[in-house]
């Protein structure tokens, strides 16, 4: 027996497709913006396993960029010293992003609510006064310059930027694809189960504490990727990959866009981050009172997300009428 | 010897300072269970306000500052009805979304109105000189800003456990449900519980202008430092804010003397052990 049925394998597919196809339409639509694209691509990564952790699991968490930064200094650090096939740094990214954040799960999974978010912070400031302070390993302050080499030994990144857009949109699609699956299958029922009731899901006896270890695991790893591809298509890893900021901007494009369901974070941080950008060239001092504005236009009227406001419209016309 | 005595002053100096600031946030979140990340605004309003004050209107520091926090409780009250009710009924997360939300509007306000640099406010000549104890001098300021957080402690104290308001505010804390049932109006209760929050944290951002310069990004810059002081205090804890801000000022300042290349990292090492021993925070109850 097959865990997922196979209607929703069809529609998966077609997703995916769909994906690929508005991926593809952008990369031509914008060929002079492929850096910021590439930038939006990446941040949707690391947007999409904050949702597994926030939105699916419900682990609240603003300390997102502890694993982001892991991922970005393994995969820098492997550059650094030679191993600058970009795969590699990828694969190293995630296992140190997972390795940090099974460390630290151990711990933080034993907590809640308002505890368990300072906690979260406090790992990542942790980690970003170690980057800081070793600075032999980690160059301090200035960070670390890094060439990146072919991936596979075949393709080079070019200054245009087209090579890392293909990779890192490359990458969104097996992250969203391994989530979607991941999402129907026992263990991500779990991890919903957990999100709902931990404490019936302890009674019907699932071993809730080591089920939000193995997701924030998990999440770490996809967390690390995006880290790691940052790393890469920037040549540059700086303690700034642990800024508080990076946690709360990927939390607000999240519930921006709606957590629990991974359009949401697809959504939310296109249109964050494009506003931003809009926002930002248009006006650099007042952008601010935009996104503000749009925060809590959101929080009032679609308190589930951007993405539910077909919903909150069709609901509204069926009233009306 | 020397080293000693000015950590131990600046320490508690800057303890008073986050207390002041941070107690407000504690209460509101203890009371309306809302995640308000947008309280250091308030502190930076004050702030701002203040130095507009002495800046451009020639009032003297004391005149400013009183002004400065009557107009942040007449900006408080009127957000909390429109902005903050709807959010008592909501999630977490949206809590989150929208005090973000109103912190990015605050800084967006004040930048446009007064820019983004550091907004400086000038202790009147008989604040900035040093006090003689006799056996050893210390620099007034800091005394002030003791002497200060020492009179807002009493205060609270005598409102908390002495007045009608006070006892209805502690059955609120408590269990909230009961207390309007008991015929407790609390939701003037919530309005002004909250703009004595944001009275304390202008005073708070006026007084610790020295320690915690005011510029337009304040709110964003110190956000976590206050929530910090929550999570180890314990939420709903006046007394747990006070032992929180204090400890955690002193244990910070005693980092910046004796080990300035490590960074917060002790500040946020001890917070993780705290937290790891009382994951309520020190003085916290039942669930956060």
């Amino acid at each position: 027996m097959s865990l997922i049925p196979r209607d929703r394998r069809l529609r998966d597919l077609a997703i995916l497709l769909g994906m690929a196809l508005v991926l593809t339409a952008a990369f031509y639509a914008f060929p002079d913006n492929l850096a910021f694209a590439t930038r939006v691509i990446i941040m949707m990564i690391f947007v999409l396993s904050l949702d597994f952790v926030l939105g699916v699991a419900g682990v609240s968490t603003l300390g997102h960029s502890a694993l982001f930064g892991a991922g970005a200094y393994a995969a820098g650090l492997c550059a650094a010293h030679g191993w600058n096939e970009p795969l590699l740094g990828v694969v190293a990214g995630a296992a140190a992003a997972a390795f940090v954040a099974l460390l630290s799960g151990l711990f933080l999974m034993r907590t809640r609510g308002l505890t368990l978010l300072m906690l979260t912070i406090a790992v990542t400031e942790v980690l970003g006064e170690l980057a800081n302070k070793f600075s032999d390993i980690t160059g301090g302050a200035d960070g670390l310059d890094i060439v990146m080499g072919p991936i596979l030994g075949v393709f080079k990144f070019d200054f245009r930027g087209q090579v890392g857009y293909v990779y890192a949109a490359c990458m969104l699609l097996l992250v969203f694809a391994f989530l979607r699956i991941l999402i129907a299958s026992p263990f991500g029922l779990a991890a919903r189960g957990i999100k709902e009731s931990p404490a019936r899901m302890r009674a019907i006896g699932a071993p809730v504490y080591w089920r939000l270890v193995a997701i924030y695991t998990l999440g770490g790893a996809l967390a690390g990727i995006a880290g790691a591809l940052s790393a890469q298509s920037t040549s540059l890893v700086s303690p700034a990959v642990f800024d508080f900021q990076l946690s709360a901007n990927a939390l607000i494009m999240l519930i921006l866009g709606g957590a629990g369901r991974l359009y949401g974070a697809l959504f939310g941080t296109l249109v964050f981050m494009s506003v931003h950008e809009v926002a930002a060239s248009v006006d650099p001092f007042n952008w601010l009172f935009i996104i503000g504005a749009l925060l809590l236009a959101v929080v009032y009227v679609a308190p589930a997300g951007l993405l539910s406001l077909p919903d909150l419209v069709k609901r509204q016309l069926r009233f009306s009428r | 010897m020397n080293t000693f005595a000015s950590i131990c002053i600046d320490g508690v100096a800057y303890g008073m300072i986050l207390f002041m600031i941070s107690v407000g946030l504690s209460v509101t979140m203890g009371l309306m269970r809302v995640v308000n990340l947008a309280h250091g605004g308030f502190a930076m309003l004050g702030g701002a306000l203040a130095h507009y004050g002495m800046a451009a209107l020639g009032l003297n520091f004391a005149v400013s500052a009183l002004l400065a926090i009557l107009v942040v409780v007449a900006l408080s009250a009127p957000m909390e009805r429109v902005l903050y009710r709807p959010l008592y009924r909501m999630g977490e997360l949206q809590q989150v979304l929208a005090t973000i939300g109103i912190t990015f509007l605050m800084i967006a306000s004040v930048s446009l109105w007064l820019g983004t640099s550091i907004l400086q406010i000038r202790l009147p000549a008989s604040l900035s000189g040093a006090v003689n104890l006799g056996f050893r001098t210390l620099p007034a300021d800091r005394v002030f800003v003791i002497v200060a957080g020492i009179v807002v402690i009493g205060a609270l104290y005598m409102l908390i456990e002495r007045t009608r308001f006070g006892v209805k505010l502690r059955a609120a804390v408590d269990e909230r449900d009961a207390a309007a049932c008991l015929g407790i109006d609390t939701s003037r209760l919530f309005s002004r519980t909250f703009a004595l929050g944001a009275a304390l944290a202008a005073l708070g951002g006026i007084m610790g202008a020295g320690l915690l310069p005011i510029d337009a990004y304040y709110p964003l810059r110190y956000m976590v430092l206050f929530l910090v002081v929550v999570a180890v205090g314990g939420l709903g804890s006046i007394a747990g804010s006070f032992v929180a801000a204090l400890g955690l000022g002193v244990l910070d300042t005693a980092a910046r003397y004796l080990a300035p290349d490590y960074g917060t990292i002790f500040f946020y090492v001890a917070m993780i052990v705290i937290l790891g021993w009382r994951p309520h925070g020190l003085l916290g109850r039942g669930e956060a």
